[in-house]
């Protein structure tokens, strides 16, 4: 029962990304069909199939009714027909789609979650020894969260690209030296180049849990079974993380799926610093040249893999708090 | 609705009855709150009067990038105009951001939370089934989308965007905590003894979520004025408008990095980073009575129970 409810939610959602992203483009001002298939004409001749797929994403002054295009577009996405991008013309919005969002996932993935465990970990010592050196620094690194994530990104790399050159300016991996692939130069390559993008999104966000954990370590630490655990003689260490961690981090990992959203946000605003080969750069050229097509297609993308990696975290939630799943 | 377990018991159990006489729950004037107030009051002033004092900040002069001196405060940019004409419109253009979505936000988030959540039946099922689609699609992207179609965009424009695509996350810690309310004793008495509905929500109800609401119009307005900074860094933002997104857009634009031209591009972030951390300084004395459980022995209570240091250290270990 619970699992059909979830399944149901996420159905839903699915249902309203889906819808959203047909109407953004139908209700905006000007026609973007024929600002895309004007430009795609200057890179080469425009075949019927494209346009017919195009009209379908972006929406058609033809004289279909609105349901007739909705279909069409519905019938394009079930077959993973995204329409081909302007920008990167003659890819088509899969392929570019496919080319980026790997580096988008690997980058903003680690970071987020070494973001995540530093931070409980942090907040949990925190909690535990209330008014010690780790708790008057949480104000600190609240005070990192509210520095936006591109200024924080922009000073880094001031420091550590321009002053003391430790790490490179821009890219995903060294474009001159090593050949993309499973081989030790270009994943080691990868790693020195995402360390100052993920050292961004790591600092920034670090507080928000700190802050998070050590204020539900706080609240959990005065309930009775605390006490009960004391009173049984059980050594400091075992409480601390068998009794009082275990259930305070529960909020965090539910706030961990929320918290997502915000980290894809953040993430293409970091990618466009540091010009990382991920989907928010792509996102941001198709903007700035008006790919109508690949906009869309990448921010259905972003839309579902937040959704999925919600309906992962609820999923994973509902096996440790078996509250959530009696409750319903 | 995974989150109700963790609001649910935002609200003291133990929350007054309310009197005749009301008393309005004041945080305690703590060194955080001072500090947040000082910082974000300062912040305010220098966005509201700052620009009546300052030249022009589009005018150009030729004196090109140039450092600070007595004549430009905080340097010119590269064509010469000054930074701290810049910096002042720019304050007041995202504090009128910020402004703006914090309302919005407000509203929304009320509407859809408090009203549901006491109304219950469908009505709340399906506001808190909008709300929890709402909170999982990305907000920036959104909002990127929608900039991407529309050429010229007013700052309320922007900020209505952002108010939409950023309600959900209040309205869903509001709706935890209505539930909480409505099924309290003292409504069920309030309800007994003939007190029509709109009067149990407003009199009865609202004045407990009271710092709930503050708390969340606070964050709202951090997270507003933080996105329409990231936006107008992309190149998105209102047309036409100053803020302190805007400056750092001109600035990598200008190459102010590369050219180690810093009073350009770091005063607008200080001013973003200093205004975020005051708002939420604040927001830490609100969570303390929203929370009573924060509240009590932090450092600075034990510091007023007038203990020594060793009888500090004592009661320390005792707790553990």
């Amino acid at each position: 029962m619970f699992l059909l409810r979830k399944a149901g939610f996420y159905l839903v959602a699915l249902w309203a990304a889906l819808t959203v992203n047909f109407f953004i483009p139908r209700l905006m001002p000007g026609d973007p069909v024929e600002i895309m298939i004007s430009k795609l004409g200057q890179k080469g001749p425009v075949s019927p199939e494209t346009r017919a797929s195009i009209e379908a994403m972006l929406g058609t002054d033809s004289n279909q009714p609105l349901w007739g295009q909705y279909l069409d577009y519905l019938s394009g996405l079930a077959t993973g027909d995204l329409g081909v991008s302007v920008t990167f013309f003659p890819a088509s919005v899969s392929d570019i789609i496919g080319q980026t969002l790997p580096w988008t996932i690997g980058l903003i993935g680690l970071a987020t979650i070494i973001s995540f465990l530093v931070g409980v970990g942090l907040g949990t010592l925190a909690g535990w020894k209330r008014g010690s050196w780790l708790d008057s620094l949480i104000p600190v690194t609240t005070m990192f969260q509210s520095v936006p994530y591109f200024w924080l990104a922009l000073i880094l790399l001031f420091l550590f690209g321009s002053i003391w050159p430790l790490f490179p300016l821009n890219g995903g991996y060294d474009v001159y030296n090593v050949t993309p692939g499973w081989n030790g130069p270009f994943i080691g390559s990868v790693i020195y180049y995402g360390t100052l993008p993920a050292l961004t999104i790591i600092i920034s966000s670090v507080g928000g849990w700190m802050l998070g954990m050590r204020n539900m370590m706080v609240s959990t630490l005065s309930e009775d079974y605390m006490l009960t655990a004391e009173a049984k003689g059980l050594r400091n260490g075992r409480i601390m993380r068998r009794y009082a961690a275990r259930n305070a981090v529960l909020p965090s990992i539910s706030s961990f799926a929320i918290s997502l959203g915000f980290v894809v946000a953040g993430s293409i605003v970091t990618e466009a610093v540091f010009s990382y080969p991920g989907i928010g750069s792509a996102l941001l050229q198709a903007v700035g040249g008006n790919d109508y097509a690949l906009m869309q297609g990448i921010f259905l993308i972003i839309t579902l893999s937040v959704l999925g990696a919600n309906l992962l975290v609820d999923l994973l939630y509902s096996v440790i708090d078996p509250r959530t799943r009696a409750r319903s | 609705m995974t989150l109700t377990t963790q609001t649910a018991d935002a609200v003291p159990a133990d929350t007054p009855v309310p009197s005749k006489k009301r008393r309005i729950a004041l945080p305690p004037m703590t060194g955080k709150l001072a500090a947040g107030l000082i910082i974000g009051g300062a912040i305010v002033l220098f966005g509201l009067i700052g620009p009546l004092f300052v030249q022009d900040p589009s005018t150009v002069s030729d004196i090109g990038l140039a450092g600070p001196s007595s004549e430009h405060l905080l340097g010119t940019t590269q064509t010469g105009q000054d930074v701290l004409a810049q910096l002042a419109y720019a304050t007041r253009g995202s504090l009128l951001v910020g402004l703006i979505v914090g309302v919005l936000t407000l509203i929304l988030s009320s509407f859809f939370g408090i009203v549901g959540a006491y109304a219950g039946g469908w009505v709340d099922e399906s506001f808190s089934l909008f709300t929890n689609i709402m909170l999982v699609i990305p907000g920036l992207p959104v909002v990127i989308v929608i900039s991407a179609y529309v050429p010229d965009k007013s700052i309320l424009l922007v900020s209505v965007v952002l108010a939409i695509t950023s309600w959900a996350g209040s309205a869903r810690v509001l709706r935890g905590s209505t539930l909480s309310l409505r099924s309290r004793d003292y409504v069920l008495a309030c309800r007994v003894a003939g007190e029509k509905r709109w009067r149990i929500l407003f009199v009865e109800i609202l004045p407990n979520l009271v710092p709930l609401l503050a708390s969340q119009v606070v964050f709202a307005v951090i997270f507003a004025i933080l996105g329409e900074a990231g936006l107008s860094y992309l190149g998105l933002g209102a047309s036409g408008s100053f803020t302190w997104g805007t400056m750092l857009y001109y600035a990598q634009n200008g190459l102010a990095l590369r050219l180690g031209a810093w009073w350009w591009f770091v005063p607008p972030g200080l001013m973003l980073a200093l205004f975020g951390a005051a708002l939420s300084l604040i927001n830490f004395s609100i969570d303390e009575i929203i929370n009573p459980k924060l509240r009590n022995q932090t450092r600075a209570a034990r510091r007023g129970w007038r203990m020594s240091k060793a009888q500090l250290r004592k009661a320390k270990e005792s707790t553990l």
